[in-house]
């Protein structure tokens, strides 16, 4: 019989912030933090007093390698005045702030503190690309990396598994992108903040600013289609399937949820918390699915009692468009070899039965990669307390918003449900 | 068959000797490629080496045009891609590798389920040499 997980006592979140996400030079891992713990601090309803955090837990995966400067924990503990407190850093690839999350979320359970500051990081753009993707592949399964494989590589090798077993192809990719791009025309925070148009609009002035050959697309699926605007970089990959290269910093505090209302009317409840590990690619049954997700899932919706059909919109880990079409069949979303049919007909958009990505998601609001556990969580946060601005999901009375967030080749997956009650 | 531990650092000995190894439980019979010292079908320690036959299909892939430095230093860039693929073997089992001998700058005519036979891909010099395994069309 499968175990029921719960929490021995119940977390709530009160308070979340997020930096602006994007390629920084003048701005280092310490300037990113601060800016989402300012917005932390200012998010809190009936205020509060920082010295009342009892600890930190961290997500960071590779500032180690392209900054080479490790420890993070009490660099940031410092930062915002919490040392000699506990700091802890933890690692999960691209996945590290959601462990940071989960730690926090078991610290408080479990009795020990009562207020718990949860954060990542990352700063990721004074690399090559070349050296961002070595570094990246640090995460990639041993022998995935040996042979070549780089992170788009992996998520390219899982479209053609994908593309032959349901008979998808790369137009259905392209409706993902044009999703995300559009969402992330709304979400000042975002990267790259602007619809596929939009893009296409910007490179044909840049064209005649310059003076050269103005380019033309009928519209976003022959811009996308276009390898001078669109080139390949792990085939089917081409550089609108994959999430930028970014710098950011995220953080939410939670608190017990007997104490919740002392900071906020409207605290979120962690209903579910999932996590899983994965074997890599040579050791998948099917490449077109991901047993982490699904273990993450399975412990989330056990815990929560909730079903897929339950949950109302969802952050989903796109760093390469391929990955949300695994993932929302994954997470019970849509049924195996539909997610791209999902994408096709509108499902998904903000305005659809079942949002996915509202903020944009990993490919047009960024990925840095430490910091998008946390960030992810913050677009849950903003849609169910009704402050997403513009991209507010319309006509929903929102109470239940999750997020899935994945570490590299899918070897760390975790699920998170909150509620609003 | 030599008693070599059943490790990743056997494996690639092997690999540069041109053999591709497994692991193979001598209590349930599951194998491992590559190998492993653990059965984690039964938790056995049991294991025994079995060379493979070498030959199998291409389950997935992809051709990458931006490379990691160790790729680019063997001469593959945004003009020189290359393909890297999950194969699928004779035994059964999966393995990571290079796909060689494919035009990687025409993916379009790449197949899943392509038959395909082993290459080993040695690099460099003496303590420097590296193995990489490779398959490439049969």
């Amino acid at each position: 019989m499968k175990k029921k997980h719960k929490l021995a006592r119940g977390v709530a979140v009160v308070g979340a912030g997020m930096s602006k996400f994007g390629m920084f030079k003048d701005k280092d891992s310490k300037d990113l933090f601060a800016e989402a713990f300012r917005e932390m601090l200012a998010s809190i309803d009936k205020g509060f007093d920082p010295n009342d955090i009892e600890a930190l837990y961290l997500g960071n995966f590779t500032n180690d390698f392209f900054i080479h400067q490790g420890h993070w924990g009490p660099i940031i503990s410092d930062l915002i005045g919490l040392a000699p407190k506990p700091a802890t850093r933890t690692e999960g690839a691209c996945a590290s702030s959601a462990l940071a999350f989960r730690e926090g979320v078991f610290a408080i359970a479990s009795g020990f503190y009562d207020i718990v500051l949860v954060g990542g990081v990352e700063e990721m753009s004074k690399r090559t690309t070349e050296e961002v993707a070595e570094g990246l592949a640090l995460a990639t399964v041993p022998y995935e990396g040996r042979v070549g494989f780089t992170f788009p590589g992996v998520f390219g090798a899982l479209a053609t598994a994908y593309f032959h077993k349901y008979g998808a192809n790369r137009e259905h990719l392209m409706n993902v992108t044009i999703k995300s791009h559009s969402n992330a025309s709304l979400n000042p925070k975002a990267q790259f903040p602007f619809s596929i148009k939009d893009m296409m609009t910007m490179k044909t002035e840049t064209a005649k600013k310059k003076g050269k050959p103005v380019p033309h697309w009928d519209d976003e699926k022959a811009f996308l289609r276009d390898p001078g605007a669109n080139p390949v970089v792990a085939w089917p990959m081409h550089l609108y399937d994959c999430c930028p290269i970014s710098d950011g910093g995220a953080c939410m505090l939670l608190v017990a949820e007997e104490i919740a209302k002392n900071f906020t009317d409207n605290p979120l409840y962690i209903v579910g918390i999932g996590q899983g590990s994965g074997k890599g690619l040579h050791a998948a049954a099917d490449l077109t699915t991901m047993e982490a997700t699904k273990n993450a899932a399975d412990e989330a919706y056990g815990m929560s009692g909730l079903k897929p059909e339950d949950i109302q919109f969802s952050e989903v880990h796109d760093c390469f468009s391929i990955a949300e079409l695994i993932h929302i069949e994954d997470l019970g979303f849509f049924k195996p070899g539909q997610g791209y049919k999902a994408v096709e007909e509108g499902l998904t958009r903000r305005d659809g039965p079942m949002p996915i990505n509202t903020s944009g998601g990993l490919k047009c609001k960024g990925h840095p990669v430490g910091a998008t556990g946390i960030g992810q969580l913050f677009e849950v946060w903003k849609q169910l307390r009704g402050e997403a601005g513009e991209r507010q999901i319309p006509n929903k009375d929102l109470r239940i918003g999750a997020a899935h967030n994945l570490g590299g080749t899918g070897g760390t997956c975790t699920f998170t449900i909150l509620e609003r009650r | 068959m030599e008693q070599r531990p059943f490790s990743d650092i056997s494996y690639e000995q092997y690999l540069r000797e041109e053999k591709l190894m497994g692991s193979r439980c001598k209590k349930c019979g599951a194998l491992f490629v590559p190998p492993r010292s653990i059965c984690i079908k039964c938790y056995s320690s049991e294991m025994e080496w079995v060379e493979m036959k070498s030959e199998g299909r291409l389950h997935a892939f992809t051709c990458i045009t931006v490379a990691p430095p160790f790729m680019m230093e063997q001469g593959f860039d945004r003009k020189h891609p290359y393909c890297s693929g999950v194969v699928e073997l004779e035994e059964g089992v999966k393995v990571d590798a290079r796909i060689d001998g494919v035009d990687a700058a025409k993916p379009e005519e790449i197949s899943i389920g392509m038959p395909l036979r082993v290459k080993f891909l040695h690099w460099g010099e003496a303590e420097n040499r590296q193995t990489y395994l490779a398959f490439q069309p049969a």
